[in-house]
């Protein structure tokens, strides 16, 4: 392919690709993402295809094998288009019946559509399965349409417009104008405004300047970037072009978890194939904007989610934080003036750019502009990736797209914001989710995990389990965090042991503030708000164990047995 | 191959710049049969880097992803991440335990398998979840883990 030299080659390709794309031609779009692969979707794909072939209908139905649906639950999932019917489960038993009847003759499998057990009825189609219906899936509904390894693909549902139009009809001081007018903040976890990072390191004179993709996803039970990063790529990449058009960066970084190899593998494969048509590289579209993206993979350390420990990851030194005495946006990686988002808020740029903040910001509340994605995890029915707008109840999101808990049981908790978050309870079920008031209640929006708990889950366990998290990722720099969170860990332990006294809970919350208070980063400065949530809200789980030498729950082994 | 031919070798892939550090030790590592850091092939990259042994042990002890002691054949990654915590990963890690002889962080002493517990890989709705040689297992339960790790046997 030969290197598209100006916007209007750009717009002449992307035409060709949309056009090459019928809406109304014959697609089983199947899902395989990790989940779906995990279930087996691979032999779901050659199956398909040589059932195709077979019946003589090998180049009229394409099969296309895209990043995840969100539905991980009901995987290996099949969509039909154009009709949207959604088939779940799909077994290798199914697929002659797929081809020769759905796709053959437009008979619908009934045993393959997903059941409502509200209604009793089977549901046909993708839009109408309560899981999807709440949903607005404005950055994670591309992945249904396109093959991560194709660029022609992403042309095909209109990419690479947004950074065309940054580079040609605006200014660097409009883009970044334009990201702060919309509102966006940061999806990592801080819920800091992006724009206002860009604005910074925009001001700043420096030759060189760098833009970061943080991609070390680390919040146990949140894969959300994981899931961006296999199915989009390209998202990603756009995003970061914009950024560093508008702060001035020539180079950026994609930092991402070694635990992600086809996370890597896919991102590989979209710079390769932005490259080659020179969308990165020297003179992008002949504007005069030279960018390119380096992948740095990570080395499995929980902290080097924490931007400085990051970068200090990327410059080959140990993951440790550092003093942000001096914002990264004037002294970053290697000392230059840096930008660090994570996935999904690039993932939001294009979106911005294409359609205008103003309309950005009508999604969503007033000071939590947009769309999230959570991974819906736990004791609820309906597993997966949701994405929905800022402000809808926790109550919508468990119960009406999550379809409830498993096995009927009663909802406990719910956990938001990875360890660094905290539980959230039954009476907090109709509070709308945003940045504030999940922090308002003592949780936060983290990197949008949220872990459904039922009346089987004990909290102290849970408090535990954490608190071990951390204090085996703390990165040993701060005394409060490494120390205080093996006294945490300790004290938690005789708890759960039935060996707990009144006095330990007192000690608990004496040393919580310390922690807070005296380590330097995001870790330790959060480290104990898993515990101080629990105690908040499930204060007598913890009396029970202390004082009637009971685990309520039925899950700390020392008291059950 | 001498242990100064791997390290030279990966250090040019990667410009013998020391920045590129962990990327080296990610090399050095995946081209190792047994999945580990040997001490030789360590002492020649510091010498090649021109940096110190101690700077090289310093990254190579902080990020779990490197291995100083040779690993099994077959590597058992069960998920402790938040969600398999929830619906029972320390059950299932108490299984795979038992079948195969072995504590989490060991290796059998034919260096057929090792367990090592993770974070989180990233596939929350199908815990508990295990991953061997980069196969996805979910929905685990106790009883099914003596047949799964027969298929590796």
């Amino acid at each position: 392919m030969k290197k598209i030299e100006n916007a209007a080659q750009l717009d002449a390709y992307r035409q060709q690709c949309v056009a090459e794309r019928d809406p109304d031609r014959a697609v089983i779009a199947v899902c395989t993402g990790t989940g779906c692969q995990a279930h087996g979707c691979d032999n779901v794909v050659e199956g398909l295809r040589q059932e195709l072939e077979t019946a003589g209908l090998g180049d009229k139905v394409e099969v296309k094998t895209t990043g995840c649906h969100g539905y991980c639950e009901k995987g290996p999932l099949a969509l039909i288009r154009p009709e949207g019917i959604l088939y779940q489960r799909v077994k290798e038993k199914h697929l002659a019946d797929i081809v020769n009847k759905t796709i053959a003759k437009g008979e619908v499998l009934d045993k393959l559509l997903f059941f409502d057990p509200a209604t009793k009825e089977r549901v046909k189609l993708e839009q109408e399965v309560p899981f999807y219906k709440l949903q607005e899936r404005l950055i994670f509904g591309d992945n249904a349409y396109i093959d991560p390894r194709s660029i022609e693909d992403y042309f095909g549902i209109g990419g690479y417009k947004a950074v065309t139009k940054a580079l040609t009809e605006m200014d660097a001081a409009q883009v970044v104008a334009e990201v702060k007018e919309a509102g966006l903040r940061g999806r990592g976890g801080g819920g800091f405004p992006a724009g206002r990072k860009w604005e910074s390191a925009a001001k700043v004179e420096s030759d060189v300047k760098y833009v970061i993709c943080n991609a070390d996803e680390g919040d146990p039970g949140a894969y959300m970037d994981r899931s961006l990063l296999e199915g989009n790529p390209h998202a990603i990449i756009e995003g970061m072009m914009v950024g560093a058009f508008a702060i001035g960066a020539t180079a950026g970084y994609v930092y991402v978890r070694n635990e992600y190899p086809q996370a890597v593998r896919n991102l590989q494969s979209a710079i390769k194939s932005a490259q080659e048509l020179g969308l990165l590289g020297e003179n992008i579209l002949g504007s005069g904007f030279s960018f390119n993206i380096h992948i740095s993979k990570g080395g499995g350390a929980f902290v080097c989610g924490e931007s400085s420990a990051l970068i200090a990851s990327i410059e080959g030194e140990v993951g440790e934080p550092r003093a942000k005495h001096i914002h990264m946006a004037e002294s970053g990686l290697w000392g230059k003036p840096t930008v660090l988002n994570n996935v999904e808020t690039w993932a939001n740029v294009p979106l911005i750019i294409n359609r205008g903040a103003a309309w950005y910001k009508g999604l969503g509340t007033e000071k939590s502009s947009g769309t999230k994605i959570f991974s819906l995890v736990g004791k609820v029915k309906n597993t997966g990736l949701v994405e929905v707008p800022m402000g809808i109840t926790l109550r919508k999101i468990i119960f009406e797209i999550g379809g409830g808990i498993s096995k009927n049981r009663e909802f406990k908790a719910v956990q938001t914001g990875g360890p660094s978050g905290g539980c959230i309870p039954a009476e907090h079920l109709d509070l709308p989710v945003d940045f504030d008031a999940l922090t308002e209640i003592g949780s936060m929006m983290g990197s949008g995990g949220m872990i459904v708990m039922d009346d089987q889950t004990c909290m102290v366990d849970v408090a535990k389990y954490f608190v071990g998290f951390l204090k085996g990722e703390s990165c040993g720099k701060c005394t409060t965090c490494r120390e205080g969170l093996q006294r945490m860990y300790e004290i938690l332990e005789k708890i759960t042991s039935g060996i707990g006294t009144m006095a330990d809970l007192e000690l608990l919350e004496e040393m919580a503030p310390v922690i807070q208070q005296a380590s330097m980063c995001g870790l330790g400065k959060t480290a104990p708000n898993p515990v101080l949530s629990t105690l908040r809200y499930f204060r007598d789980e913890y009396l029970a164990h202390i004082n009637d030498k009971k685990c309520p729950a039925g899950v700390c082994k020392a008291l059950t047995e | 191959m001498s242990a100064e031919k791997i390290s030279n070798e990966v250090a040019a892939l990667y410009d013998n710049n020391p920045a590129n550090l962990i990327a080296m030790l990610q090399e050095i590592q995946s081209r190792n049969k047994n999945r580990y850091l040997p001490r030789p092939e360590l002492e020649a990259l510091a010498a090649c880097l021109k940096i110190s042994i101690a700077k090289v042990y310093r990254i190579a002890t902080f990020f779990k992803a490197f291995n100083l002691e040779p690993k099994g054949e077959h590597m058992v990654s069960l998920c402790v991440g938040t969600a398999c915590h929830v619906r029972g990963a320390d059950k299932i890690l108490t299984a795979f335990e038992g079948e195969l002889g072995i504590a989490e962080g060991g290796t059998t002493n034919d260096l057929k398998f090792s367990i090592e517990t993770v974070n989180c890989v990233g596939a929350c709705a199908l815990g508990p979840v295990a991953v061997i040689d980069g196969d996805y297992f979910g929905e685990l339960e106790g009883e099914k883990i003596p047949e799964i790790l027969n298929r590796f046997r």
